[in-house]
This record gives C-alpha cells, sequence and structure tokens, in this order.
C-alpha cells in the first residue's frame, strides 16, 4: 500500500469536488472491503475522501410509502430500522445474513452496494485475473471456481457479486441516487451492476467521481422473505440465495420481485421467472417452472454446476414460504 | 484519569523513530483511548489496530488476520464494536475508542473485572486467550446491541431478540476462536448478560465508568 | 478390564454448561486413595486466565524493544524453479525501508537442521510461497510497502503438485511420521479377505487443511552482546533454542527463546518455524530488534499443515461383523523439501481385532508446501476413514454401529500382540450411547424428516497413543513456604500452567498457590514441544519427580532453610526412554445428530458428544476445555474446512479466513465431553494419558456417519459442504417434496 492523502468531505457536493480535483481518488467508507483490499494491494489511491461522515446517515419516509436510505447507512442501523424491519424484512434478513454484527457496525449502504468479488485470484496480485489487471487472463475458468458465476459470465470473467444486500434491493425494485460532476442521476438497482462481457474491469455503471447518494425502496409491493445458503451456519459468503417479494391474491401471483445471489457479475434481478409467474398459480410447480425458465441460460463451470440446483430449490422454498404465508393470511 | 493513562501503556510506548511519511501523507490524530486522549501523528495507512498495538503499546487488541476475517482485533467505537484492523485511525479522529485493558473498572483497592471479563474467568470461556479480548469487547457490543433491541438473523420477526444461547450464538459468530471455547463463550456471555447492574453499560456498549459523563 | 472403569463411571456429569468450580469423581489415581484436598484432578481455574481476559498476556509480536524495526516475508511467485534477480531498488526506495534480505546477502546458516529453515540461502525455489525476501522497515506500513515493491525474476520450472491414487513417484516410506514404520503385515490378508463373508471397500478422501492458530506465527528477535533474544510463537522453546543455535553457530546458552503466551499453535508451532530464522537472521543484518509476523495468508506455505489423504480400507468379516481381514492404504504427499509422511494407516493397527491385516503408506513428493502435524496426525484422517468403513460395515451386516465395534473390540494391540495398559473403548461407547441417547432400533437410514431436514445420528470411536518425552524441570523451597517450580513446558493454551502447578502441589503436599510455576523461556530447564498430547505427562513427570525428592529433602532437614532456599533438579530420561511392555493409547467415542437441509445441501451438527477414557483427569475445568475445543476442530474437519490445492499455480487458494472456514460460533448449537474415570498404573505418576487430540478423532467420522444415516448417502470426501450434498441428493431423488423436478 502507498501512502495516500487523506480528505474527509462534509457534503456530497464537497466529496465530488474534492475527488475531480485529485487525481486518483477513492472515496472511503466503512472501508470494510476497501481497505482489506488496499492492504492486499489489489485497490490503490492517492487520495482517500472519506465519506462516512456525511450528513447521508438517514433512513426517511418518502412520498407514497417510499423509503429513502442515505448512502452511509450502516449495514447494521439499516438492518434495525423499524420501517426496515416491519415493511421490507426482505431487506433486513439480508443484511443480517452477511458478514458479522462487528463488519455491519461499520460497512455502509453505498460500501456494500460497491464491495468487490471475493474471486480467489482477484484477491491475489501474484497471479493473472482480468478484472484486476485488465489482459491477463482469467485463472478461474479452469481453476478454483466453485464459488463463481453461473448466470451472465464472460470469457473474460466469471466472477459473482458477493453482496446480500443487493440482492434485496434488487428484488425489492430500488433505485441508486448517484451525484456526480454533470449532476444527479438515478438508476435501478438491477441496472446498477453490471456483466463483465469484455470489460470485466467495471464492476458497475458508475461513472468515475460519481458518489452514491441514497437508495430508494418503492413501496412494498408484499411480503418478503430472504434464504442464504452457504458454507457454515454464520459469517461466510453466499454460495446462493434468494430474494423474493410476494404478491398472491385468491391464489394467483399478482405481483413478484425474484432475485439471486452468489450466481453471477451482479444480483440477478429474475425477470423471466417473474414473467412465468405473473397471473401463475401460487402453487410449488409453477414456482419450479419460473425457476427453471430463469435457470435455463445458466451455464456452469466445471465445479459449480450445483449452484442451478441450489438456485432452483432455494426459489422454489422461498416463494413457497411466501405463498403459504399468504394463504395463512387469507384463511 | 492519570492512573488509567499510565496503565494504558506508557511504559511501553516508544519514541516512533520512523522516517515520517510526507506532510500530506500523514495527520494529527486524537483518539479518546479508554477514556484518555492522545494524540499521535500518524502515517494514513496506519490501522487503528496498528496505533493501539504499535504506537500506545496496548497490545490487548489481537491481531489475527488483518482483514476482517476473525474478530481478534474487536475494539468499542463509540460504544459500538468494530474490527479495528479495517478501521483506518485518521478516519477515527475524534473517536472514543475502548479496549480489553479499559473494561475493568479502576477501584480504590484494585480494579475490578467487567462482568463479561469475570464471565469468561467462571466459564472457562478460553484457552489459548489469543481470541479472548476480541471476544471480550464483542460480547460487550453485542449486549449492547441486544439491549438496544437490535435483531439479529435468528431473531423472529417482528419480536424482540431475547438473550438465549441462539441469539449469542449468531450474534457472535463474527469472533472465531481456533481453540473452540464457543460453548463456554456462550455460557459466559448468557451469564454476563442476566447479571444485575447490567454488562452492556446502556446506551452503548462501553462499560460504564467510560461513557461520557462518568467521573472517573 | 478394570472395574471402576467398566462401571463406566464419569468424571462429572456436565456438558457444555459446567462453571470451572465442579467435576465429582475424579479423585483416585493409580495410586488408589488420595487426600480428598489432593489438588490434583481437582477443578481449578486457569492460572493465566486474569492476564488472558485483560488483556496483559503478552505474545510474541507483542514485544517492541527499542529500535525495532517491522519485517514483512515475501514468498515465491512461482511454484518451482530459481530465482535469478533480486530487484531491491523499488523496494529500498520505499521511505522507511532499510533493509532487503534474500539469498544474495542474507546471513549464512549452518547446515543440519530442519530443511524447511533453510531460507535465503539459495536460489532455490522448492514450492509456491516458500520465503524468498525480507522486507524490514522503521514501520509496519513501510514494510507492506516494502514488500509489494520488491521484484523478483525466476526461472521457472514445469511443477508437478497434484496428488492421485496412481501417481507415477508414489513409494512406500520407510517410516511415516512418529517413527512408525511405513507398512505392516500381519497373516494373508488375500486369502482371508477373499474367504469373507462380507467385504467392505472404501476410499475416502479428505483435502488439505490448516492449522490456523489464532495467533499467526510471530517472532521478535534482537543480538545483545552476542546473544540472540527471540519471543517467538512456539510449543517448544527448548528445541526452537537448540536449531538457532545450530543454525546460527552458537553455543546452547547464546540463545534465549521465550515462549510466555502462545496463541494456539495445534501443531504447527510444534517445530521450529522459519519466522524466527527470518527475524534473527533481520536482526544480525541490521543490528537492531525486528519483529516479524507472519501475514495470514502466508501460513499455508510456511507453518505446515496436514496433507491431503487418498485412503482405501478393505475389510473382510463374518456374517456378525468380526472382521478377519483388515486393509487400510494411506496415499499422501510431501515436499521436496522434507519428507512428512502422514501416518494415517497407523490406528488401524491398534484399533479392532484383524487377525490378517496390511497397513501400508505411500507417499509422493511434490512441489507444494511442506506437509507437518497438525493436531492429531495420522489418527485424525486415519480414524476418519476406518471408521467410516466401519459403519459401512455395520450397515452390510445389519448390525448396531455399537455392537459391531463391540464384536470387533481386542484386550491385546493386534499390531504388537501387547496388552493395553488400559482400555476403555466399550465403556466409551456405552456410556456414550447412554448419555447421547442412542437408538439402536431407528438404525434405517434417510427416513427421519423434519420439513426439509433429514435428521440422523453418527457414531464412530476414537483413539490416540500416549507419548512420554524425556523432561527436565526444578522445585525449590523458599524459606517463606513458597516454592518455585520451573520446566520449559509451553501453555499453547492446554492449561499446562495450571496442571504442573497442580501436579507440583499434589506431590509438595501444598495448595496450588503457594506454588510459583514458572515456563516458557528456554533458559528454564529444559523440556519438550507440547505435541503429540504428551506436555503434561512429560513435563509433569518431571515436575512430580523434583517435587516428590524437595518434599523428602524437606522432610530430612532441620530448622529453617537458607535465604537461597533447597533448590532439586530431576529429569526423566531414564523413564520416558524405558520400553513399556504395554501397548499405551488412549479411546474414545463421539456421537452426532445432524439435519441435512434438502434445499440447500447444508449439513448441520445439532449435537456433538463425546466420551473418552485418557487416564486420570488431572484438571476437569481444562480438560473439558481440551476435549470440546478438538471436538469443535472435528466439526471443521467434517462439515467446512478444505482447501484446494490450484494445480496451475502450486499454492493452497483458500489461505484466508474468509474462504477457508473454520467453525464459528453459529456452528455448534451443542457440544458435550464426558470422561470415565479410567486407572491405569502403566503410564506416569500422575496416571494421565494425553487429551489434547482424542477429541478431533473421530468427530469427523461420526459426523459423516450421521449423514448417511439422515439420507443413506455415503460421501466418502470430506467437508461435507452443500455443493457435494446437492448432487448426491438430487441424484438419490432426496430433493424437497414441494420441488417437483
Ligand atoms: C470477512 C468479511 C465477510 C463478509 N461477509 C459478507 C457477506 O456475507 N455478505 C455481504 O454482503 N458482505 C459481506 N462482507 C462485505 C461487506 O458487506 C462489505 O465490505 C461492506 O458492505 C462494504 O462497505 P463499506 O462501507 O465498508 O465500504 P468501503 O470499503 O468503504 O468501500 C467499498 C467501495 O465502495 C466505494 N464507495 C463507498 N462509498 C461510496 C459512495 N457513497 N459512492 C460511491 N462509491 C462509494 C469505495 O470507494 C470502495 O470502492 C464481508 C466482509 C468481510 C471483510
Ligand atoms: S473470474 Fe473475474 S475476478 Fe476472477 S480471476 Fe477471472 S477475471 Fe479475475
Ligand atoms: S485481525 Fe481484524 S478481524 Fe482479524
Ligand atoms: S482461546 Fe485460543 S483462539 Fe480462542
Amino acid at each position: 500500500m502507498k501512502p495516500f492523502a487523506y480528505v474527509r468531505a462534509h457534503s456530497p457536493a464537497e466529496a465530488v469536488q474534492e475527488y475531480a480535483a485529485r487525481p486518483g481518488a477513492r472515496f472511503l467508507a466503512g472501508g470494510t472491503n476497501l481497505i482489506d483490499l488496499m492492504k492486499l494491494g489489489v485497490e490503490s489511491a492517492q487520495t482517500l475522501i472519506d465519506v462516512s461522515r456525511l450528513p447521508l446517515d438517514r433512513v426517511e419516509s418518502g412520498p407514497g410509502g417510499a423509503l429513502r436510505i442515505g448512502a452511509a447507512v450502516r449495514n447494521s442501523d439499516l438492518a434495525a430500522h423499524p420501517a426496515v424491519r416491519e415493511r421490507y424484512p426482505v431487506l433486513s434478513q439480508a443484511l443480517l445474513a452477511g458478514a458479522s454484527g462487528q463488519l455491519r457496525n461499520v460497512a455502509t449502504t453505498a460500501g456494500n452496494l460497491m464491495q468487490r468479488t471475493r474471486c480467489l485470484y482477484f484477491q491475489d496480485p501474484g497471479k493473472p485475473c482480468n478484472k484486476r489487471l485488465p489482459g491477463s487472463g482469467c485463472p478461474a475458468i479452469e481453476g478454483v471456481h466453485r464459488d463463481l458465476a453461473v448466470l451472465g459470465h464472460s470469457e473474460a470473467c466469471v466472477a459473482t457479486h458477493p453482496s446480500d444486500m443487493a440482492v434485496a434491493l434488487a428484488a425489492l425494485g430500488a433505485t441508486v441516487h448517484l451525484l456526480g460532476p454533470d449532476g444527479e442521476r438515478a438508476l435501478p438497482v438491477a441496472d446498477f451492476h453490471r456483466l463483465p462481457g469484455e470489460r470485466p474491469e467495471r464492476d458497475t455503471e458508475l461513472r468515475p467521481g460519481e458518489l452514491i447518494t441514497a437508495v430508494e425502496l418503492p413501496p412494498p409491493m408484499g411480503p418478503s422473505l430472504y434464504r442464504k445458503a452457504r458454507d457454515r451456519a454464520s459469517y461466510a459468503f453466499a454460495l446462493a440465495s434468494v430474494a423474493a417479494v410476494l404478491d398472491v391474491r385468491d391464489g394467483v401471483v399478482h405481483d413478484v420481485g425474484l432475485a439471486f445471489g452468489g450466481l453471477a457479475h451482479r444480483p440477478w434481478r429474475a425477470g423471466a421467472a417473474e414473467t412465468v409467474l405473473l397471473g401463475a398459480p401460487a402453487t410449488p410447480a409453477a414456482f419450479a417452472q419460473a425457476a427453471d425458465a430463469e435457470l435455463v441460460h445458466a451455464r456452469p463451470l466445471r465445479d459449480n454446476a450445483f449452484k442451478v440446483q441450489l438456485a432452483r430449490n432455494l426459489a422454489v422454498d422461498v416463494l413457497s414460504a411466501l405463498a403459504a404465508r399468504a394463504a395463512g393470511a387469507a384463511a | 484519569m492519570a492512573g488509567k493513562g499510565a496503565r494504558a501503556g506508557s511504559t511501553r510506548q516508544r519514541a516512533h523513530p520512523e522516517a515520517p511519511p510526507r506532510a500530506e501523507h500523514r495527520s494529527a490524530v486524537t483518539l479518546r483511548v479508554n477514556g484518555e486522549e492522545r494524540t499521535l501523528t500518524l502515517d494514513h495507512r496506519t490501522t487503528v489496530l496498528d496505533t493501539l498495538r504499535e504506537h500506545l503499546g496496548l497490545f490487548g487488541t489481537k491481531k489475527g488476520c488483518d482483514h476482517g476475517q476473525c474478530g481478534s482485533c474487536t475494539v468499542l467505537i463509540d460504544g459500538r464494536r468494530a474490527n479495528s484492523c479495517l478501521l483506518l485511525a485518521v478516519a477515527q479522529d475524534g473517536a472514543r475508542i475502548t479496549t480489553v485493558e479499559g473494561l475493568a473498572a479502576p477501584g480504590p483497592g484494585g480494579e475490578t473485572l467487567h462482568p463479561v471479563q469475570q464471565a469468561f474467568l467462571d466459564h472457562d470461556a478460553l484457552q489459548c486467550g489469543y481470541c479472548t479480548p476480541g471476544q471480550i469487547c464483542s460480547a460487550v457490543g453485542m449486549l449492547g446491541e441486544l439491549a438496544a433491541g437490535h435483531p439479529s438473523l435468528v431473531t423472529a420477526p417482528g419480536s424482540r431478540p431475547g438473550l438465549t444461547a441462539e441469539e449469542i450464538r449468531e450474534r457472535m459468530s463474527g469472533n472465531l476462536c481456533r481453540c473452540g471455547a464457543y460453548a463456554h463463550i456462550v455460557a459466559a456471555v448468557q451469564d454476563a448478560g442476566r447479571a444485575p447492574g447490567d454488562a452492556a453499560g446502556r446506551p452503548d456498549g462501553d462499560p460504564r465508568h467510560l461513557q461520557d459523563g462518568a467521573t472517573p | 478390564m478394570n472395574a471402576r472403569g467398566a462401571n463406566g463411571r464419569d468424571a462429572d456429569g456436565r456438558g457444555t454448561n459446567a462453571r470451572g468450580t465442579d467435576g465429582r469423581g475424579t479423585n483416585g489415581g493409580p495410586a488408589g486413595a488420595r487426600a480428598a484436598s489432593d489438588p490434583l484432578g481437582a477443578p481449578t481455574a486457569r492460572r493465566d486466565g486474569r492476564a488472558k481476559v485483560t488483556g496483559a498476556a503478552r505474545y510474541a509480536a507483542e514485544h517492541t524493544p527499542p529500535g525495532c524495526l517491522w519485517a514483512r516475508s515475501v514468498g515465491a511467485g512461482i511454484a518451482r524453479g530459481r530465482i535469478t534477480a533480486v530487484h531491491r531498488e523499488d523496494a529500498l526506495s520505499v521511505p522507511g525501508v532499510t533493509a532487503v534480505l534474500a539469498h544474495d546477502n542474507a546471513p549464512r546458516l549452518l547446515p543440519g537442521a530442519d530443511p524447511t529453515l533453510w531460507v535465503l540461502q539459495d536460489n532455490r525455489v522448492p514450492h509456491r510461497g516458500w520465503p524468498v525476501a525480507l522486507v524490514v522497515a522503521e514501520s509496519p506500513e513501510a514494510a507492506r510497502e516494502g514488500a509489494a515493491a520488491l521484484h523478483i525474476d525466476y526461472a521457472e520450472e514445469p511443477h508437478d503438485v497434484l496428488l492421485t491414487a496412481r501417481h507415477p513417484e508414489l513409494y512406500t516410506p520407510e517410516t511415516a511420521n512418529g517413527g512408525h514404520p511405513g507398512v505392516r503385515e500381519r497373516g494373508d490378508f488375500g486369502a482371508a479377505h477373499a474367504a469373507s463373508a462380507v467385504r467392505v471397500d472404501g476410499t475416502y478422501k479428505v483435502t488439505g487443511l490448516h492449522n490456523h492458530p489464532m495467533e499467526p506465527h510471530a517472532s521478535t528477535a534482537y543480538w545483545e552482546d552476542g546473544m540472540l533474544v527471540a519471543h517467538d510463537s512456539n510449543q517448544g522453546s527448548t528445541d526452537v533454542r537448540n536449531d538457532l543455535a545450530a543454525l546460527f553457530g552458537l553455543a546452547e546458552d547464546q540463545v534465549a527463546v521465550i515462549n510466555e503466551y502462545v496463541g494456539g499453535g495445534f501443531g504447527s508451532k510444534g517445530t521450529t518455524r522459519p519466522v524466527v530464522v527470518l527475524a534473527a537472521m533481520a536482526a544480525r543484518h541490521t543490528g537492531r530488534p525486528v519483529k516479524l509476523a507472519l501475514p495470514r495468508r502466508h501460513l499455508p506455505a510456511v507453518t505446515g499443515h496436514r496433507a491431503p489423504t487418498l485412503q482405501r480400507v478393505r475389510l473382510g468379516a463374518d456374517a456378525q461383523g468380526r472382521i478377519a481381514a483388515l486393509e487400510h492404504e494411506a496415499i499422501t504427499q510431501t515436499s521436496t523439501v522434507k519428507e512428512f509422511v502422514e501416518q494415517a494407516a497407523v490406528p488401524a493397527r491398534v484399533m479392532y481385532t484383524s487377525p490378517h491385516s496390511v497397513t501400508i503408506h505411500r507417499v509422493v513428493a511434490l512441489d507444494v508446501p511442506t506437509p507437518s502435524w497438525m493436531r492429531a496426525p495420522g489418527e485424525a484422517p486415519g480414524m476418519y476413514a476406518l471408521e467410516s468403513a466401519m459403519d459401512e460395515l455395520a450397515v452390510a451386516v445389519g448390525a448396531d454401529p455399537i455392537e459391531l465395534r463391540l464384536r470387533n473390540d481386542t484386550e491385546r494391540e493386534p499390531d504388537t500382540g501387547r496388552p493395553f495398559s488400559s482400555r476403555h473403548l466399550a465403556e466409551c461407547l456405552r456410556e456414550g450411547a447412554r448419555r447421547f441417547g442412542w437408538r439402536a432400533d431407528d438404525r434405517e437410514p434417510a427416513v427421519r424428516r423434519e420439513g426439509n431436514l433429514l435428521i440422523g445420528t453418527g457414531v464412530a470411536a476414537a483413539t490416540y497413543p500416549v507419548y512420554f518425552m524425556p523432561s527436565h524441570a526444578t522445585a525449590t523451597a523458599a524459606p517463606d513456604g513458597t516454592f518455585t517450580v520451573a520446566v520449559n513446558a509451553a501453555d499453547i493454551g492446554t492449561g499446562a500452567r495450571t496442571v504442573l502447578a497442580q501436579i507440583a502441589a499434589s506431590a509438595l503436599r501444598t495448595s496450588p498457590d503457594r506454588v510459583r510455576l514458572d515456563l516458557g523461556d528456554s533458559r528454564l530447564p529444559a523440556a519438550p514441544v507440547a505435541g503429540g498430547s504428551s506436555g503434561t505427562a512429560s513435563w509433569g513427570s518431571a515436575v512430580h519427580k523434583a517435587c516428590t525428592e524437595l518434599t523428602e529433602r524437606l522432610e530430612e532437614h532441620d530448622g529453617l532453610l537458607p535465604p537461597e532456599g533447597m533448590s532439586v533438579g530431576a529429569d526423566t530420561v531414564q523413564e520416558a526412554t524405558a520400553p513399556s511392555p504395554y501397548a499405551r493409547h488412549a479411546f474414545g467415542a463421539t456421537f452426532a445428530e445432524v439435519t441435512v437441509d434438502t434445499v440447500t445441501g447444508e449439513v448441520r451438527v445439532r449435537r456433538l458428544l463425546g466420551v473418552y477414557a485418557a487416564g486420570r483427569i488431572l484438571n476437569p475445568v481444562t480438560a473439558r476445555s481440551q476435549f470440546i475445543g478438538a471436538m469443535t476442530m472435528g466439526l471443521g474437519m467434517a462439515l467446512s474446512e478444505g482447501s484446494t490445492m490450484d494445480p496451475r499455480f502450486g499454492d493452497y487458494a483458500e489461505r484466508d479466513l474468509a474462504s477457508y472456514h473454520v467453525p464459528v460460533n453459529a456452528d455448534l448449537p451443542s457440544i458435550e465431553a464426558h470422561w470415565i474415570d479410567e486407572a491405569d498404573e502403566h503410564l506416569n505418576p500422575m496416571g494421565s494419558k494425553g487429551i489434547g487430540e482424542i477429541g478431533i478423532v473421530g468427530t469427523a467420522a461420526a459426523i459423516g456417519n450421521a449423514v448417511h444415516h439422515a439420507t443413506g448417502l455415503r460421501l466418502r470426501e470430506l467437508p461435507l459442504t452443500p455443493d457435494r450434498l446437492l448432487r448426491d441428493l438430487a441424484l438419490a431423488g432426496l430433493l424437497p417434496v414441494a420441488v417437483p423436478a
């Protein structure tokens, strides 16, 4: 790690200005991913612009029942927020399924979205990796890749995005709010992360110097649930996960949001599955059919075909649980 | 506070003779460590963990992985538990930091162990002791979170979490113990959490004698 | 069989919630009646507990002598070849970097010691991660930056890192670890196996495993008046002192190695590691104290590990499951630096009646990191295979697995024909079954469902040999009625400090709080490593001897003691090297209840229970912690720990604690250890067997057997991660009912 300058920003505008003014600048939030990677020599910065104490630390109810989450809200505070627990349980659960109590106390909304893949080659500067060093190759394709992608990967990169929170946000149809040198803009969270294609070095659609200011949730469309499978009972990244929001009326799927984690370079919003489900009976058979409609596109690597089965099982399980709950409530 | 400060490692403190980094790469940082204000000029790269250990001689906080993967370095930052190995000291300027050395309450007849420390002894909740300070600080912070009603993954939706073994296990999972003292750690934390005079000095995890407004 | 043991009286009736203040029934060692107030066997709180819970305990990297420098080691970036150039300029231009040591400028070492310590001496790279340079700087940050800025050129050679059962260079070693013969044969396995009514043939696979003590290996070293002083994290500082003296050409009294507190080792700190050698070299090179703490990611390449094993077990038995023929073949790897052979086939020489037997090791030297001791080397992987095969045999003959083991119990060690000094395996199995609520009438696999969970229970036996090594100790009586006992033991978390004080107090007929116990410094009386679960027996015998003699001398002494007190030294070279007519082993039984989630393939342990017969338990508080701690590591071995040799790069892929999954608190809902009160006069004056390792033995098999009971699936490969389970659950049609195919 090379020495760097440090600036604490006091307003989002100042953060963006500082970034523009300083070559090699990076935003620092909780630091739980950035400092980790800087120690490994994977990331570097000439200036760290500390955005962790910006006045973006509030969770506010918006018009029409929406919820606006500040970029600097700590993961633990967000998970414990009464509005989130009550109205968006999938988000609270996803956050609580990630990392550890002490990491969540530090990690922020924006940092969580921006965290980088846990691909073991990416984390080892002694080895090639297209994401870290474009053009150097992707040893994971033939190498150790049990934890890597089955959907949407490319010849250049088969990494997965590790966030749990982002999977819930994708299912909820959240929007990411950005402030850049050219002003504000917003992106649906499902489009925020990229697929690797030929440019795996780019994880997201964030433009250089853009600051995430908030994540906005639309009013909840129904009951929701998160489920994650992992190698040990806690403090481990997902092998695969599912976030689902399901609105069942009279036994029929009225609305649904479904997203997979651990399968792709981005949280995978399961559009094909959702299409199958809309108007379908809320039954395990329909859920399985929907999952298949999404997973038929899976292209597993040598050692990760289990993820397709796992994702299918998780989707059916989570949707069935939500449907059962709806049936129970209706009865 | 003076006695506390002396204990906080001044005997071990060393004049840091290193070639200082260039001015734009270092800052004066003030941390309130275990009740005592410490101002140091630090390389921006210096973590809170290395500040405690290598600059302040407070070796109670351990380095097990240096990457947020083990919990050995857990301290309380403004009363909340955090992995000090991933925090830059410069970014914590002005923060209140409580380490394992600051948990016991000073008293005229010697210090009184924090209830969590005492419970760890009572339950033999340690072996090699290397994860222990992190476990203890984590437990103190965790009891504060629990008391504040923060949920964990095992908390039933909509309910208030209790001091159950299941809750403790999940919440303490950010602290690895390779010696495998988990079962005893759970028993110790449960005991300490039940102790009258609440082990988690509310409103946050800092022990009572270190909270703002506490009279030393 | 001993009557007391046969009653299966356990030492204390408590499980996980035991506080350090109870524990009945541990009185009565080999000497029979002991005073009720005998400190030996009494539940005694850990002596260093307060220092550890207050943060006062100082570990190796927690000393910063004036002028101290920080070092960072650099591992080879190739799997095999030679260093052709070390480009230091960039590293040396990093502000604060004071030196870069490599093979071209590092102090020379004398040959002779462990070849893994032969670092920075030549340009050869035997495996990826082998230490090739050391950057020394005025701050940890500068050392890290300097290490990243160091450029090394290599001439790469093709490497060979993959263990296969058909590797052309597999050979049978003369001996495996522990000096066990590479091969043993009795009777005519082939004929007996062919003639057997029931045959079982299984191949079991255990991946590479890493010790990962929570304190990474570290040393702070300095030279003072020609003397080398090192605070070093190790399991035996006498041995480290001797190695350093040999490497640097010093007399033994010119080296002091201090290991007062050690943050775990589990075997990885049982031999001298390059860390202390590098720190000492750098301190000599720079003329200043140097502190080197190994980054966590370096541990797998530099500090030993459990090598992967491919094991084939073939059993031939009669219709009742009595074994006639047993073959255990263990295939493993070592490095090109040094031969280390995991003695996985050895427990099959001890466990069961087996008139016709072949136990054989085969090993290949690959371009991989050098394996070494990891908690219960040999027994841990070997008993996973053997005890899984026993479960398969139980299924094959339709016997309850406990009953099957009882049918194969033996009074003599099959391999040597020697009688056991004590063997209470049967009692452990019965007592465990009772406590666990074992149901012999519920052995049908894959029939217990709770929603999407399949439930199963499993059992396995455990064993671990009794080792006893020579040690020295001194005991001194002071005029004020207190005592000081000195022995260079290491307390790596076992409770040695506490137990040795109890042993001393018992022999001195005083209370432990009148005994000061000094350990963890090579200037103390020489003592062996904390390894092979032998520490308490080895050090304790010397302490016992010194204290007993001191007691006698005090009885003869008239009048006041002189101001310097009265001292007695003892060594146990004779006792420890005297051959025993007995086969001496501890035994145990582990029980597990698991759930297998058919949605996710996740296996979780609901309950883990062990019952051990390990001689006299000297301190139930620290003993329980040892047992459950090792069982926890066994749970990791079963479910989540494993590391993959990367064929392209030649390193273990999972080198950090985020990818190498040691168990976390949530993995252990319930864990209990109990013991049989075992009297054995053929051990040592305390009547104790080692307890530090047996807990890991058998645990993985018990869990694997429980998974079979839950699902009917026999995976034969660890760890039992969701990817493996899901694949087999799908093949077996065991996915959740709610998921139509
Ligand atoms: C051992 C371990 C286990 C973990 N397990 C899990 C897990 O199971 N599930 C999971 O989801 N996560 C897990 N995590 C990851 C953790 O959630 C992330 O590290 C954390 O969320 C990152 O947040 P941060 O605020 O610390 O980000 P930082 O590290 O500060 O920043 C991360 C990135 O975000 C950028 N950034 C930060 N703020 C902004 C902003 N406002 N605008 C634009 N860019 C910004 C930074 O420049 C940087 O590139 C784990 C981490 C560790 C160390
Ligand atoms: S999968 Fe992506 S991140 Fe991993 S090595 Fe390949 S290019 Fe790098
Ligand atoms: S040292 Fe900070 S989490 Fe391991
Ligand atoms: S006590 Fe040794 S790691 Fe926890």
